[in-house]
């Protein structure tokens, strides 16, 4: 069991011909994702790596392949576009990876998703992966291995750093998802809480926030409420000086509010384990699932 | 991005939010042909001289100043703050040179009220937010009286509503003919905000002059960073002069990077990432100088050009490299450094920590590179090295 995506799941890649699209469809392939369709407009009728076929809009490439998830690498001046193509076409699980979307186009995005059934993970984010499943993004599949911890992230990089600890450790994880880093996107750190509550194959989540927004805090009172697992977290960022992006969009401390302290003490205050550095993340999830 | 007041209301006329007559700045001498010209348009015998720099606190700073004697008088005060640093609140404790003056015409103020268009990131629309206390510093105002701040969110579909505006303007306080006025103000703003592909336009104060008149006393602009794209006018608009050149100079590389105290060169690929290397190795003692992501797509250039920004810097007395690639490759990492130092030679101590997509490549190039490297295995074991390295150095 898994949540979202699994080894099922039909995807299309949107921007399969430009540079990152192809190199990680590729990667995504590789890994055993059935990748079942790539768009290009004006690139429809191609093949892609000799076995995929490119179509020029989603609606055509689902028609004809049964796509059910669509995996977003379209560059930022078209990427809002994308999303919206790919969730008015019935995908029902939009995957969009593009960095640097305005935020402007995200409100409008976000607008039109509000009464739809479909779900947008991203933007700005490295993709969902079920291991042993499927990999849709960006992430290193090999770091993974198949088990039963979710791993929730706002960022990258340091989704691997958890997920690459919680590896080593011998956990594995049932599915890792990374929401993104940008101040308007799609799921939030509690749409994807209460996927994993209900998922019986997921045992215990690490949540990894960083500065800047109230995510962290209301996450914070869905687990206190809601929540029946192990959380762990990390909140990156305690060292960063306010009014500072730093590097995502979302990442800054303004007004004194989102700091990293008031995070962590909603979070405890909710009963998550904070991990006392990054390089703990694993072990602080660890010692929860040995209780 | 910011921008100078001055800029901000030539956006604002253009886009018919009310601004009294005024004219930028650069010397003395111009200040007292501005102040004369204002005052003959204008028939008001007093002009503003207002300091351009990117902070906010000015008029508190001594940024602004009042000049009812005429244009010489505009021509001394001028004098006083250009090629001097200004200190406020928001610009540290060196302050900010003011090389550019804003001069305007003088207004009766009858009131002052406070108005902006902002991000609200959890309703995920854009916020308008007012309050009949203008002129003050609105996060105090937020934090001591919040019942004095009016809050209203907008439908992108819809756009700002009359409606909307209306309720604000009647609930500050505002007549009949001032809130007819305001409902046109706040509609050209949000006009204007969406765009411009603004993050934030604040007006403070917003003044109702004693004719009755609704106009934008003050005015700021942020702009999404993202947007630029679609705005081509923005690089004529940036002030090089208000930013840090490093960080500047990363941004045209395509870095995101920002200077900080320490002595801890870091270069990380992904912005959380890169903010717990920051965290880590103040937990084991040591002092980050920087922020510096590389991103996801960096190239060989780039990351040696990353590299060489942090050896550049002087108060570096080591780097710690932490990368886990996912679509950043560790041999490209690899390539970057070993560039950047067969260029500039490698003179601190160096601890690289590599993880994720091919990783062994990457290891095998910096192993057979005859750099001096100490190899880390965890971000820990790095954040411990480097502290360690330093300190042994003195």
């Amino acid at each position: 069991m898994s949540i979202l995506v699994n080894a099922e799941s039909r995807v299309i890649v949107q921007g399969i011909t430009g540079g990152a699209g192809s190199f990680h469809a590729r990667q995504c392939l590789e890994y055993g994702t059935k990748i079942v369709a790539g768009v290009t407009p004006g690139r429809g009728g191609e093949t892609f790596e000799g076995k995929v076929p490119v179509f020029n809009t989603v609606a055509e490439a689902v028609a004809a392949t049964g796509a059910d998830v669509s995996l977003i690498f379209v560059p930022p001046p078209g990427a809002a576009d994308a999303i919206l193509e790919a969730a008015d076409s019935g995908c029902q699980l939009v995957v969009c990876i593009t960095e640097g979307v305005p935020v402007m186009d995200m409100i409008r995005v976000r607008r039109w998703l509000e009464g739809r059934s479909v779900r947008l993970i991203g933007p700005n984010c490295p993709g969902i992966i079920t291991p042993g499943g499927c990999k849709i993004g960006i992430m290193p599949g090999h770091i993974h291995r198949p088990g039963h911890v979710g791993v929730v992230s706002r960022s990258g990089t340091l989704t691997y750093e958890a997920v690459g600890q919680l590896t080593a450790l011998g956990i594995g994880q049932s599915t890792c998802v990374g929401i993104g880093g940008d101040p308007v996107g799609g799921m939030d750190f509690i749409d994807v809480l209460t996927l994993f509550n209900a998922d019986p194959d997921t045992h215990g989540v690490i949540m990894i926030g960083e500065i800047g927004g109230q995510a962290e805090e209301r996450a914070a009172a869905y687990i206190k409420a809601q929540m029946k697992k192990p959380v762990a977290a990390l909140i990156a960022g305690a060292t960063a000086p306010p009014g500072k992006r730093m590097g995502h969009a979302g990442a800054i401390i303004a007004g004194g509010k989102g700091t990293a302290k008031e995070k962590r003490a909603a979070l405890e205050a909710a009963g998550v384990k904070v991990a006392p550095t990054p390089a703990e993340m694993g072990s602080t999830l660890q010692s929860l699932l040995r209780m | 991005m910011k921008i100078h007041e001055y800029q901000a209301k030539q956006i604002f006329a253009r886009y018919g939010v009310p601004i009294p007559k005024g004219y930028p700045v650069n010397t003395a001498a111009e200040a007292e042909i501005a102040a004369k010209k204002l005052i003959d348009e204008t028939k008001v015998p007093v002009v503003v001289v207002k300091a351009q720099i990117h902070a906010g606190g000015r008029g508190k700073g001594g940024g602004v100043k009042l000049a009812k004697k005429g244009p010489a008088e505009a021509r001394e005060l001028a004098d006083k703050m250009l090629g001097r640093p200004l200190v406020t609140h928001q610009t540290g404790p060196g302050g900010q040179i003011v090389r550019r003056l804003y001069i305007e015409q003088g207004l009766d103020i009858g009131r002052e009220l406070y108005l902006a268009l902002v991000l609200d990131r959890d309703a995920r629309r854009v916020a308008v937010m007012a309050s009949t206390e203008g002129g003050m510093d609105i996060e105090q105002v937020a934090h001591d009286k919040p019942e004095k701040i009016q809050r209203a969110h907008v439908d992108p579909v819809v756009g700002l509503a009359a409606y909307q505006a209306r309720r604000i303007g009647f609930s500050l306080g505002l007549d009949k003919d001032q809130t007819g006025k305001f409902v046109k103000l706040l509609q050209s703003l949000y006009d204007l905000f969406v765009k411009e592909d603004c993050s934030l336009c604040e007006i403070n104060p917003l003044i109702v002059t004693k004719q009755g008149e609704v106009v934008a006393l003050d005015g700021k602009i942020n702009f999404d960073d993202n947007a630029d794209f679609r705005h081509r006018d923005w690089a004529e608009l940036r002030d090089r002069d208000e930013e840090d050149p490093v960080e500047l100079e990363a941004k045209e590389a395509g870095l995101s990077y920002v200077s900080l105290d320490g002595d801890i060169g870091c270069l990380v690929n992904g912005a959380g990432l890169a903010m717990a290397t920051m965290d880590i190795i103040q937990t084991y003692g040591g002092s980050p100088a920087n922020f510096l992501d590389v991103g996801g797509g960096a190239n060989q250039e780039q990351v040696a050009k990353a590299f060489g920004m942090i050896m550049r810097s002087p108060k570096v007395k080591g780097i710690f490299v932490n990368i886990f690639g996912g679509i950043m490759k560790c041999d490209v990492i690899a390539a970057g450094i070993i560039a950047a130092t067969k260029q500039m030679g490698l003179e601190v101590p160096l601890v690289v920590r590599l993880e994720g997509t091919n990783v062994e490549q990457g290891r095998k190039m910096l192993g057979e590179s005859g750099l001096s490297i100490q190899a880390a295995s965890t971000m820990a074991d790095g954040a411990k090295k480097i502290v360690q390295a330093i300190g042994a150095r003195g």
